[in-house]
């Protein structure tokens, strides 16, 4: 009996094997369940299958509605090789048009981890790229048959034109500084790199759009989490028209080819950019898809620097095209009067000084030392400006002074364009000269800064923006290329004026000089009859080679419809490039086409190119040395192969499948009628709407010429006005001169003293 | 005994048992449908799926239940050679005839259904083993009435492992707890304990090397440990104080002296010092055996024995098994990883369970388990979907109930007033032990994947129907005994 009880006290032993039991697991279910999360994450990163909806990304027009950058839809014939189950190759193969040995390279590239360094077997590869949409048709449906196939759709950004390269820019895959930047991208995602794209990259885009997916442990897909309440619809980008003009930026690309440098127009009334060009260029198309890395890379090597925006920041020194604010700058701090006369002895010369000028009368006043760019007299203002002690208590104030007008007139500081890079050239202030001469410099040491030479820089932008100040007499909108953003605006600080500071009357007298300078000075180049243009030339020294050709000017003077800065590197003078291409694009842009004279000058001025490379021209008579193949990508690309042209070949041998080519044939000739039919249709239409449109155009033009009549009556009463006010100014100015002429006299006494 | 019992029987049943079974098994169906459940086509009530199939083996069940309760004790006591016999022939005769299906010959086709003697021989097994307890003079305490009550046992797991079917044959194991119950050593208990640590600790460490030395960490583990163990049954089993005290101070002094000297002063490979000291345990042990003719010292001199060459044997044995189970117990002791393969089933069920939090995801909505991450996921993983949808709160009241429901059979066991029924309860006891162990255990990542159904709720005729005829019967026979207790 003790035995037996002894016995039934096992019992305890076995009821506390099962307690311990469960009291471990308990505790392990307490570890998993209740103290770690990372089992809720993972379960939901196995479970729920974020599928991102990619939205299209807004089009580019043009002022007149041409479609210059859109979308277009690309299919990829994508493979996951740990998908490929009992493939028949050689069927495969036939039924997309490549040869076995093709295939078998492919896939070793594929494999091939130093070629494709993402490779994995679960994630599908890149295995021919981007079939047409005729292609994909017949693929498609073959394609099901072979797992590990199958086609991935993406849209790829195309462009109408070769040109505009700068301003477009291009749309390529984040890189990981934009991806912390900004939450909304993930690696692989594609983002504006350059021009209109980036800066205006959030309208463009559009919003991402999200699918929540129950995926299983297969990866097919049992539809939407929620029945797709938390899926949120992607947001197209927003269209964008540009306010450039492609024909005038046609014309202006067609001018500069063989030459470097820039063309900037800009509309004055809004400060909208009409045509920007830099020279050399690229073309955009050769961007798109596979050709990218090379022409990229090719690119990035060329000497002439083809990716440099030159119209934005190329850094040049504006030469005579800055006259016009000096004159301003003297009028407005009355250290001239209209009526000052400077003399010009074939130049500025003072204390043994020279500034060296070409022959015409002396002395000279203000409209005739701009129509003839009068180096002396320029010298002579700022001479007198700087030194003008009863004005200015110093030659620090002073200096601040001319800077400060400078900068208000939208120089030396970037004037704000929207395109994300831009230069600020240079405009120097005192604290410069300081550093520069170590506190010992006075008027004569920065004489040449008053002619655009010496320290001082500008973008051709910028010159672009003084002419249409002068346009406006004496206030300017930050240029800009976007016209119009659909379902949006464009910004208020775009288009609101900015003033320069300095009387509008002023700018009357420069207008005068500019246009003599256009009847009777240095640039009657530039006179097209029926317009009045006026221009200014500049010939800017360059001590790394030859003179650059520079032209500014807007037109037509009663009511500026375009103001225009053309510079071309060393075209020597104002008067060889710069004057008779910006008069072509004048011309082009108010005519809206050229004249046949006209057009003999382009074509002549298209062929005319500058040698830039005479330096290097030695080193190039060298023998080239050859450079080592690159096998690597010609391997990559040989995959990809045009599918129909062998589709047939292989169909011939086979008799069963006569029919199959037959009916294949008779598929593809009535989609290509159908194409031509729509295409026609599409062409009637376009022609119509051409018709439509010009009619419009027309008449707008009667109702802008009756109003611009109207203006130009006003304008006139305007002008007996003011010339009233002036004369009374005039007189009261007089003074003044015979004051500075006193001055004059007595400095020219202490100078023979 | 009245042979009009059955009229009564029912109001002698102990109805907290029937309350938990039937709890289990409707717990059970509902968590079958859930887990069977498919988000894009949710379909009611259907006969052709798994719930649906699962309802008719209730039905099935509780008919066969009703029939068993009805059956007097005696029936079974007496016919309980006849139902050894019966099984253990259709169990060879399954080995022999049924077509092969996922590698193992268990299950014998009837019509459209399949079934599977291994989960109804069970109570044949322990009817024939209460039987043979009963006999006059059988002590457990015998050799010759231990191997007599291990041949009733191992007979029939011998068979179902060579119809390959390893898991349910192990469930057999179990009865090894009634053995100790009824009275066998429970050193035979701690012999398994040791094997069981010895196999583990030395299939972990055998690739781990103590720099410098050669010296195999798992090796010397197994060695110390058997060093440890012997000592332990020597002074327990034996109650022989001086021995053990001899064997603790020289024995494992030297082994520690030696393990210090070559780790802080010359290293050099003890690890044959350590097999000498053990070999001189085993024979100190067989000297004390002649000296005292005290038979368990040879005992204890075999164990020690076999302790010291087990590192050597647990490699062998492990090169022995079968692919496929060699990488589950290599993966579970963590000296493989394999995300996608063998770790997968595991991993996912975690992920499962992990993810129910403390409330869990709600009936029906488990990701884990309805887009079949989780495999196996109505039948041997079933628990994953009270992991995942009842959390903490449900999957923790499950284990309290199993507990409570074997501690209740327990009970049972314990009040019946013969060896048969005291038997059978016990072996009832020790089978859903084993089943909730290992099912649950591997469920959770703790013990190896061996396919075995968690009782009452994995989908399946043969293992609901099996385990309620287990059950049954012993509710019959405590119901009886009750019955008889109280007319007397």
């Amino acid at each position: 009996m003790e035995k037996g009880t002894i016995l039934e006290n096992r019992k305890f032993v076995i009821g506390g094997i099962i307690l311990v039991v469960v009291a471990v697991y308990i505790w392990r279910l307490a570890s998993l369940q209740l103290i770690s999360s990372d089992y809720q994450t993972k379960a939901d990163s196995n479970a729920y299958y974020r599928s991102v909806v990619f939205p299209s990304r807004g089009n580019i027009y043009d002022r007149r509605g041409e479609r210059l950058v859109y979308n277009q839809t690309a299919f990829d014939i994508m493979v996951t090789t740990r998908e490929i189950k009992n493939l028949d190759t050689l069927e495969f193969c036939k039924a997309i048009g490549i040869t076995r040995d093709m295939f078998d390279k492919r896939m070793e590239a594929i494999k091939d981890r130093k070629l494709n360094p993402g490779y994995t077997s679960v994630r599908p590869q890149l295995f021919v790229g981007q079939l047409s949409e005729n292609e994909y048709s017949v693929i498609q449906e073959k394609l099901i048959r072979y797992p590990g196939f199958s086609i991935r759709k993406r849209a790829v950004r195309k462009y109408s034109t070769p040109l505009l390269a700068h301003v477009l820019g291009d749309v390529g895959e984040v890189n990981r500084e934009d991806v912390e930047k900004d939450d909304y991208y993930s690696p692989g995602d594609f983002i504006g790199i350059q021009g209109v794209e980036r800066s205006y990259e959030k309208e463009l885009r559009g919003e991402k759009g999200v699918q929540i997916l129950l995926r299983d442990a297969r990866g097919i897909v049992h539809g939407h989490y929620k029945d797709g309440a938390e899926d949120v619809m992607p947001k197209a980008g927003k269209d964008i028209t540009l306010s450039i003009d492609e024909k005038l930026q046609e014309l202006g690309e067609r001018l500069m080819t063989g030459k470097h440098g820039a063309i900037v127009a800009i509309e004055p009334k809004t400060g909208e950019i009409l045509c920007m060009v830099s020279a050399p260029s690229y073309d955009p198309r050769r961007l798109e898809g596979k050709e990218r890395g090379n022409y990229m890379s090719k690119l990035m090597k060329d000497k002439d620097n083809p990716l440099l925006n030159r119209a934005t920041l190329g850094a040049y020194p504006p030469g005579s095209t800055f006259k016009p604010t000096q004159a301003l700058t003297f009028l407005q701090e009355h250290v001239i009067t209209p009526n000052t006369y400077y003399p010009c002895q074939r130049g500025f010369r003072i204390k043994g000084m020279k500034v060296g000028c070409h022959t015409h009368q002396t002395p000279i006043e203000l409209i005739n030392a701009i129509s003839t760019s009068c180096n002396g007299y320029f010298c002579w203002g700022l001479y007198h400006m700087f030194n003008n002690r009863n004005q200015y208590k110093s030659l620090n104030e002073a200096m601040t002074k001319w800077k400060n007008y400078m900068v208000k007139m939208g120089f030396g500081y970037r004037l704000g364009i929207d395109l994300p890079s831009e230069g600020r050239g240079l405009i120097p202030n005192a604290q410069f000269y300081d550093d520069a001469y170590k506190g010992n410099w006075n008027a004569l040491s920065v004489i040449s800064i008053s002619i655009g030479q010496g320290e001082v820089l500008a973008t051709p932008l910028q010159i672009a923006n003084l002419g249409a100040t002068i346009a406006n007499r004496g206030k300017y909108k930050i240029p800009h290329v976007v016209h119009a953003i659909q379902n949006g605006q464009v910004a208020d600080s775009l288009t609101t004026f900015k003033s320069t500071g300095i009387s509008p009357f002023y700018y009357d007298y420069v207008r005068e000089g500019m246009r003599s300078a256009v009847l009777k000075g240095t640039c009657t180049g530039a006179n097209i009859p029926g317009f009045e243009v006026c221009g200014k030339t500049g010939t800017a020294q360059n001590p790394h080679g030859k003179d650059h050709s520079a032209f500014m000017g807007f037109a037509p003077m009663s009511n500026p419809q375009i103001a225009i800065c053309v510079y071309v590197e060393n075209g020597e003078w104002g008067a060889t490039y710069g004057v008779p291409i910006g008069a072509l694009m004048m011309e082009q842009y108010l005519r809206g086409s050229l004249s046949p004279a006209a057009e003999a000058l382009a074509d002549k001025f298209e062929h005319k190119s500058i040698n830039y490379n005479e330096k290097d021209e030695k080193k190039k008579q060298e023998p080239p040395k050859k450079k080592p193949q690159k096998a690597k990508n010609d391997t990559v690309d040989s995959a990809r192969i045009s599918v129909f042209h062998q589709f047939g070949y292989y169909r011939d041998s086979i008799a069963e499948t006569v029919k199959q080519i037959n009916e294949e044939k008779q598929k593809q000739q009535k989609l290509q009628k159908e194409a031509l039919d729509r295409k026609i249709a599409e062409e009637m239409k376009r022609k119509e709407e051409e018709a439509r449109q010009k009619a419009e155009i027309r008449q707008k033009a009667e109702l802008a010429r009756q109003k611009a009549a109207e203006i130009r009556r006003k304008e006139d009463e305007e002008k007996q006005r003011r010339q009233k006010i002036l004369k009374q100014r005039q007189k009261d100015a007089m003074d003044k001169a015979i004051k500075s002429d006193w001055i004059i006299h007595q400095m020219k006494k202490k100078l023979e003293e | 005994m009245p042979s009009n019992s059955g009229k009564n029987i029912f109001g002698s049943i102990d109805w907290i048992t029937m309350l938990c079974y039937l709890v289990f098994v409707v717990w059970g169906w509902f968590t079958i449908f859930s887990a069977t459940y498919k988000f894009d086509e949710p379909n009611l009530f259907n006969f052709s799926n798994n719930s649906g199939k699962q309802m008719m083996w209730i039905g099935i069940a509780l008919v066969i239940g009703t029939v068993v309760l009805l059956i007097e004790k005696r029936v079974y006591e007496m016919y309980a050679n006849f139902f050894y016999a019966f099984f253990i022939i259709i169990l060879i005769a399954t080995m022999l005839f049924a077509p092969e299906t996922k590698g193992s010959r268990s299950w014998i086709p009837i019509g459209s259904m399949k079934l599977q003697p291994a989960e109804f021989a069970k109570f044949s097994v322990a009817l024939l083993l209460g039987q043979a307890v009963n006999k006059l003079g059988f002590s457990l305490s015998k050799r010759a009435d231990i191997i007599k009550a291990l041949a009733i046992v191992l007979f029939p797991l011998g068979i179902i492992i060579m119809q390959n079917e390893t898991g349910s044959a192990l469930v057999y194991l179990a009865f090894l707890l009634v053995l100790y119950r009824e009275g066998m050593s429970g050193t035979v208990l701690f012999y398994i304990f040791a094997a069981v640590v010895y196999f583990v600790v030395g299939i972990r460490f055998n690739e781990d090397f103590i720099q410098q030395m050669d010296v195999c960490v798992g090796e010397m583990v197994v060695l110390l440990l058997a060093q440890i163990f012997t000592t332990g049954l020597t002074l327990f089993a034996c109650r022989d104080k001086v021995a053990a005290r001899w064997m603790a101070v020289v024995g494992m002094g030297i082994s520690l002296v030696v393990i210090l000297f070559a780790v802080f002063v010359i290293p050099f490979n003890f690890t044959w010092i350590l097999i000498l000291v053990n070999l001189a345990q085993v024979g100190y042990l067989v000297f004390l055996g002649i000296n005292t003719r005290f038979r368990r010292y040879y005992y204890i001199a075999t164990f020690a024995f076999l302790s010291t060459i087990f590192f050597y044997f647990s490699g062998f044995l492990l090169n022995r098994l079968g692919d496929h189970q060699r990488v589950r117990i290599e993966v579970l002791l963590g000296k493989k990883s394999d995300k996608s393969g063998a770790e997968y089933n595991v991993n996912q069920a975690l992920i499962a369970i992990g993810s129910g939090g403390f409330a869990g995801k709600g009936y029906l909505n488990g990701t884990q388990t309805k887009l079949s991450f989780v495999p196996e996921q109505e039948t041997d993983f079933i628990y994953c979907t009270i992991g995942e949808e009842g959390g903490f709160l449900q999957s923790a009241l499950l284990l309290l109930l199993f507990l409570f429901f074997i501690w209740r059979l327990i009970w049972m066991a314990e009040r019946q007033p013969d060896t048969p029924g005291r038997v059978y309860g016990y072996s009832v006891v020790s089978i859903f032990i084993f089943h909730l162990f290992i099912n649950v255990g591997m469920v959770l990542g703790l013990t190896p994947v061996i396919g075995i159904p968690l009782p009452f709720f994995s989908y399946g005729g043969s293992s609901l129907i099996g385990f309620t005829i287990l059950l049954f019967i012993f509710i019959r026979m405590d119901a009886e005994s009750k019955l008889n207790y109280k007319m007397q």
